[in-house]
C-alpha cells in the first residue's frame, strides 16, 4: 500500500481575511461559478449566512496545543474531526474550502495538515488565500496583529474593494503588504471578483512546485484594469507612478542566498535549531538548496517549527546552482540568521 | 520478526465476500448477521442468504454502537437513530443546531449517550434525559462497565460523569493535550484515552495516577480489550500492541507485548469475545488472527492495498466480519 499521491489527495484552500474584507463574497463566487466542481465548505460558527452549497460544515475553531503545551505545535482540533467525517463521503466533493474567522491565525490550520497523519494522508493544503480590504487594511495592520499574520502567511492576497480607494491609496497599501510579504501573489479585486484558477489549485505547499521564490516585484503599472482608476485625486501624492517602500516595524521577510554549495551536515542542524528557537516568530519559510556533492536540488518549506523537505530533482545543465532561503516572520534576528546561514557553506 | 518467507496459514479464501461500495466505518452483529456501517447513509445487513441495504441517515454516518438489540448511529445530519434487527429504525434525537452527532455509546438498561459539539447527552431506558456542557468538543464517550457513569474525552483530559447525581460536579482527570477517544477497563479500575499525539494516556481511577503509553508510529485510532480484560489491544504501529492491565498497577512500569509484526501499519483491532485471540487489520488490507499466548498467526484477509477500517466478532466469536475504506467487506465463519 502506497500513500495516495498528492494528485489524489483532496486539495484544501484556506480562506482568511479580516472582518468585512470580502471572504464570504469570494466564497460565494467560488461556489456559484459554472466550474462543474463540488466543494465541501467549512465555515466558522460565526460565519455570515447565505452560503448556498450542499456540503457546509460549521466549525468552532478549536485550537489545540500538542506535545504538552509547545506553543508552535497547535492544530485545529475541529478540522481533524471534520476532515475525518468528510472523508466518509469521499467522491461527493472535489475540494475543501476552509473559511476562518477574521480573527483567526492561519498557522494552526496549516499545521493541522502536517501534524495530523490522517488529515495529511487524505488531504493536502493547497494555499492560504487572504482577502484584504484596500481601504481599511492599513489601519488594521496597525491595530490588529491578526490582520498582519494573515498577510504574512498568505500565498495569494486579494486586495479587495479597490474601487473604494484612490490609485495613490492603492499603491500605498500594496507597498505596506509588500513590506510584510513580498512573495505572495497579489491581485487587485473589486467585490472579490477573480478568476478561480488564481485562488484554487495553487499547489503552494507542494514541494515540487517550489520552483521559484523570487519576490513579486512591485511594478509601477501592473493594473490590468487600471482604466477604472483614473480618478483625479492622486495629484497630491508626490510619488505617483513611482514606488514606495516601507519597512514594517515588526513583520519582515529575510531572503538569503549563496552560490557556494552548502554542507548538509551543517545546514540541517542549523535550520532545525533555528526553528526550534525562533519558530514562534517564523511564520513561513521556504528554500531551494544546493548541497555539496549532491546532483539534486533540495527543497523545503516550513510553518513555524514544522519543516518539510525533500530532494526535488536533478540540477539541470546550465542551471545556476545556488541556494536561496526565505523567512517571513516577526522581529526576526536578521544578523544572527544571516551569519548562521553563511556558516553552513561547505 | 515474523518470517514472511514462509506463507502463513490462511483462511482468507474461505471468507464470503460482500460488496458494500462505500467506506465501511464500523461493524456490528445481530446474532450471526453481520451489519456493516457505511460511511454514507446506510447500514448493510449481510446475511448469508442475501444482503439488505437500509438507508437511515441523510449524509455521513459518524459514530455507531450496538448492544445486540439495536444499532444506534449518529450522523452529520444531526440525528441519532436506532435500528433494530429487522432494519426498522427510529430517530431518537435531533440536534437543535444540526451539529454533527459524532459520539455514541450504549449503556445499561437501554441507556444511550451521544454528543454533538460541546454537549454530552444521556437518556435512560425510561426516557429521562440529562445533558452536560463540556469546556471543549466531546471527542470520546463511553459508559463504565458497572453503574450508570460516563467517561468523556476532550481537550486537556477526561470527565467522569454520574448523570443521576444531580448537582454534583463531575470529576475531571486532567492531562494537557487533545484526547480523542476513551475506554474504561472491564474491571472499572483504569481509564485510557487516545491522544492527538502518537500516545495513549491512562489514569488509575482510584488515585488519578498517570500512565503514558507511547512508542507508536501513528495516532492510535482503535482500541479493544481482550476477552478477559487482562490487556488492551491497540492499533497505531506496525504490530499489534497489547498493554497489560493485570494487577493493581496496570501497565505502569511494564512493557507492552508486540505481536504480528507487519510491513504495514495496524489500523483496526478487535479482540475475540471468548478466546485469547485478536483480529488485527492493517493499512495494506491484510487481516491477521493473532493467538495472544504465543503470537501464532493465521491470515484472514489477503493484503490488497485497501486499508482495513472495520473489524467485528459475533457475540460467540464464530464469525469475523471485515471491512475496508474502499468498501470491500468479507465475512469469515470459523
Amino acid at each position: 500500500m502506497t500513500a495516495p499521491s498528492s494528485a489524489e489527495k483532496i486539495p484544501v484552500t484556506v480562506l482568511t481575511g479580516y472582518l468585512g474584507a470580502g471572504k464570504t463574497t469570494l466564497l460565494n463566487r467560488i461556489l456559484s461559478e459554472p466550474h462543474g466542481k463540488k466543494y465541501a465548505v467549512i465555515v466558522n460558527e460565526f460565519g455570515e449566512i447565505g452560503i448556498d452549497n450542499e456540503l457546509v460544515v460549521n466549525a468552532d475553531e478549536e485550537v489545540f496545543e500538542m506535545n504538552n503545551g509547545c506553543i508552535c505545535c497547535t492544530v485545529r482540533g475541529d478540522l481533524v474531526r471534520i476532515i475525518d467525517g468528510l472523508m466518509r463521503r469521499k467522491g461527493k466533493f472535489d475540494a475543501i474550502i476552509v473559511e476562518t474567522t477574521g480573527l483567526a491565525d492561519p498557522a494552526p490550520v496549516a499545521q493541522t495538515f502536517f501534524m495530523d497523519e490522517n488529515v495529511g494522508a487524505k488531504t493536502r493544503l493547497d494555499a492560504v488565500v487572504t482577502v484584504a480590504d484596500a481601504k481599511w487594511l492599513k489601519d488594521r495592520l496597525k491595530d490588529a496583529p491578526e490582520a498582519k499574520n494573515q498577510i504574512a502567511f498568505a500565498d495569494v492576497i486579494l486586495l479587495n474593494k479597490t474601487d473604494l480607494v484612490t490609485p495613490g491609496e492603492l499603491a500605498e497599501v500594496e507597498a505596506r503588504i509588500r513590506a510584510i510579504n513580498p512573495y505572495a501573489k497579489l491581485h487587485r479585486t473589486e467585490r472579490s471578483k477573480i478568476a478561480l484558477d488564481e485562488v484554487l489549485g495553487r499547489n503552494a505547499f507542494d514541494l515540487d512546485r517550489i520552483l521559484d521564490i523570487e519576490p513579486e516585484f512591485l511594478t509601477a503599472d501592473d493594473g490590468h484594469d487600471h482604466d477604472h482608476h483614473h480618478d483625479h485625486d492622486h495629484d497630491h501624492h508626490h510619488h505617483h507612478g513611482g514606488l514606495k517602500h516601507y519597512h514594517d516595524e515588526d513583520m519582515q521577510s529575510i531572503s538569503l542566498n549563496t552560490a557556494k554549495p552548502l554542507d548538509p551536515d551543517k545546514f540541517f542542524p542549523w535550520v532545525q535549531d533555528l526553528v526550534a528557537t525562533e519558530g514562534k516568530d517564523i511564520l513561513r519559510s521556504k528554500g531551494i538548496l544546493n548541497f555539496k556533492n549532491d546532483e539534486e536540488r533540495f527543497v523545503f518549506q516550513g510553518v513555524h517549527m514544522i519543516l518539510d523537505g525533500d530532494h526535488q530533482r536533478k540540477w539541470k545543465d546550465g542551471e545556476a546552482r545556488s541556494s536561496r532561503i526565505v523567512f517571513i516572520g516577526r522581529h526576526l534576528p536578521e544578523e544572527k540568521i544571516r551569519k548562521g546561514f553563511e556558516s553552513c557553506i561547505a | 520478526m515474523t518470517d514472511f518467507a514462509a506463507p502463513l496459514p490462511s483462511l482468507a479464501d474461505r471468507a464470503r465476500l460482500v460488496q458494500a461500495e462505500s467506506t465501511i466505518v464500523s461493524m456490528h452483529f445481530f446474532r450471526q448477521t453481520p451489519v456493516f456501517v457505511l460511511g454514507e447513509e446506510a447500514l448493510l445487513f449481510a446475511a448469508p442468504e442475501g444482503g439488505k441495504r437500509v438507508a437511515i441517515h441523510g449524509g455521513a454516518i459518524l459514530a455507531s454502537a450496538a448492544d445486540g438489540q439495536r444499532i444506534v448511529t449518529g450522523g452529520d445530519d444531526g440525528k441519532l437513530i436506532a435500528t433494530n434487527r429487522e432494519g426498522e429504525h427510529e430517530v431518537l434525537a435531533t440536534d437543535d443546531k444540526k451539529r454533527w452527532v459524532d459520539q455514541v455509546a450504549l449503556g445499561p438498561d437501554g441507556a444511550v449517550a451521544w454528543a454533538a459539539g460541546k454537549v454530552a447527552h444521556v437518556r435512560t431506558g425510561k426516557g429521562e434525559q440529562r445533558d452536560l456542557d463540556l469546556p471543549s468538543t466531546v471527542a470520546g464517550l463511553c459508559f463504565f462497565p458497572k453503574g450508570f457513569r460516563l467517561a468523556i474525552a476532550h481537550y486537556n483530559g477526561a470527565t467522569l460523569w454520574f448523570p443521576n447525581a444531580a448537582g454534583a460536579k463531575p470529576e475531571v482527570l486532567e492531562w494537557k493535550g487533545s484526547h480523542l477517544g476513551v475506554t474504561v477497563s472491564p474491571d472499572g479500575k483504569f481509564l485510557v484515552t487516545t491522544m492527538q499525539e502518537q500516545t495513549l494516556h491512562g489514569w488509575r481511577i482510584v488515585d488519578a495516577k498517570h500512565m503514558r503509553m507511547s512508542g507508536y508510529s501513528a495516532r492510535v485510532r482503535s482500541l479493544s480489550w481482550t476477552h478477559d480484560g487482562g490487556a488492551l489491544a491497540t492499533s497505531g504501529s506496525e504490530q499489534l500492541i497489547l498493554w497489560p492491565f493485570t494487577g493493581k498497577d496496570g501497565p505502569m512500569g511494564k512493557q507492552p507485548t508486540l505481536l504480528a509484526q507487519s510491513p504495514a501499519r495496524c489500523s483496526v483491532v478487535a479482540c475475540h469475545p471468548r478466546q485469547p485471540v485478536a483480529a488485527a487489520g492493517f493499512a495494506d488490507g491484510s487481516v491477521l488472527l493473532v493467538r495472544l499466548d504465543d503470537g501464532a498467526l493465521i491470515l484472514a484477509r489477503e493484503a490488497d492495498g485497501e486499508p482495513v477500517s472495520a473489524l467485528g466478532w459475533s457475540a460467540e466469536g464464530q464469525v469475523l466480519a471485515m471491512g475496508t475504506e474502499n468498501g470491500s467487506a468479507s465475512v469469515l465463519t470459523l
